[in-house]
């Protein structure tokens, strides 16, 4: 529903603004460019999108999902303190995390799902301060390998589609801290 | 030379893990394909809205409006639009980001910010729904402000690691 609106408002405003400076009819022109141009970038993104889901397939199948969580419990088992004995709450969200680091979407989420029900059992529609922090860890992107902006890069030409990886780190981690400082921070202060 | 050692490594693993590596390769390559052309309706809609902002200038406009703010903290302010639906919309933000690498060319400091920015944040408000929805809990408290702070810090950030990695 909230891209329909999107959509309206950015054709409404093009229109808008088209005629104001009198451009109606190049507006009128890129509407349809900007249509071949979506066909185009999908074709030509295609490739490494292909590529990269087959390794991440393997990744998954070979059990680097399994292993990476296991590394992963020590130190999650710090950011949901009420959930540290708690086998399978922890066994679900170590799993979210190591999937999306892999980023396995299509695996992290349903994963992510079970661990925010678990969470979630007898507190009456009240979110708690881990059930919080799942959703927090799971709004900041932590993929390791950005396969999809890679493929964009990539068709548009780049000559090293992949040379942005460390600055993709970097701003992973500083706004997954500052997510998970935030949520911690406000979990005292925050009064209903 | 990262990317080519990390695929090598991975079918090496996998081949030593009894996995038939090169079938489990093209099965996920085949949904990798299913992917990109499940994203050609939505990316044809959206590049065309996009397509019609620029021609019309609303984006100049708009970039010209916030562009004092934005450069006051080193963002690039022709990256506005992609700030305001980076946590609506995935699919849009995505339509915005390769429209900036595509108009500024992917190894510019504006193109090279956007594809950081794609890929160093979340599609905040979808994956706020999915998981509150899945776990039906209607009092969200400080989750959404929480994850807004670490989108904010994830565009400073982005923008910051460009112009210090990159130089530019």
């Amino acid at each position: 529903m909230a891209m329909s609106w999107i959509w309206v408002v950015m054709v409404g405003a093009s229109i808008l603004c088209g005629a104001a400076t009198g451009r109606m009819d190049a507006v009128a022109g890129a509407a349809l460019e900007g249509a071949n141009a979506g066909v185009e970038l999908s074709l030509a993104m295609a490739g490494v999108m292909c590529l990269w889901m087959g390794v991440m397939r393997v990744m998954e199948k070979s059990g680097l999902v399994g292993g990476l969580s296991r590394c992963l419990h020590p130190i999650l088992s710090r950011l949901y303190p009420q959930h540290r004995d708690d086998a399978q709450v922890m066994g679900a969200v170590s799993a979210n995390v190591a999937a999306n680091l892999l980023g396995l979407g299509n695996a992290s989420t349903p994963l992510g799902i079970r661990a925010a029900q678990l969470m979630a059992q007898g507190a009456g529609g009240v979110a708690s301060d881990s059930l919080c922090m799942l959703v927090v860890c799971n709004t900041a992107s932590i993929q390791l390998i950005p396969a999809t902006v890679a493929s964009i890069r990539q068709a548009a030409g780049s000559g090293a589609a992949f040379d942005i990886l460390p600055a993709v780190w970097l701003a992973s981690a500083v706004s997954v801290t500052v997510g998970i400082v935030a949520a911690k921070v406000m979990a005292r202060v925050w009064r209903e | 030379m990262v990317v080519p050692v990390i695929m090598l490594g991975v079918m090496v693993w996998g081949i030593a893990c009894r996995v038939d590596a090169w079938s489990t390769l093209v099965e996920g390559g085949a949904q990798g394909l299913q992917t990109a052309v499940r994203m050609v309706p939505s990316l044809v809609g959206l590049l065309c809205g996009v397509y019609m902002l620029r021609a019309s200038g609303a984006l100049e406009l708009l970039e010209g409006l916030i562009a004092p703010v934005l450069g006051l903290v080193g963002i690039p302010p022709e990256t506005v639009g992609l700030l305001v639906v980076r946590p609506i919309s995935g699919s849009a933000a995505l339509g915005l980001g390769a429209e900036l690498i595509e108009t500024y060319g992917p190894d510019s400091l504006v193109g090279r910010t956007a594809a950081v920015m794609l890929g160093s944040t979340e599609t905040t408000f979808y994956t706020v729904a999915v998981y509150f929805g899945a776990a039906k809990i209607s009092r969200t408290r400080y989750a959404i402000p929480a994850a807004l702070c670490g989108d904010v810090a994830g565009f400073l950030a982005a923008s910051w690691a460009v112009r210090w990695l990159f130089g530019i």
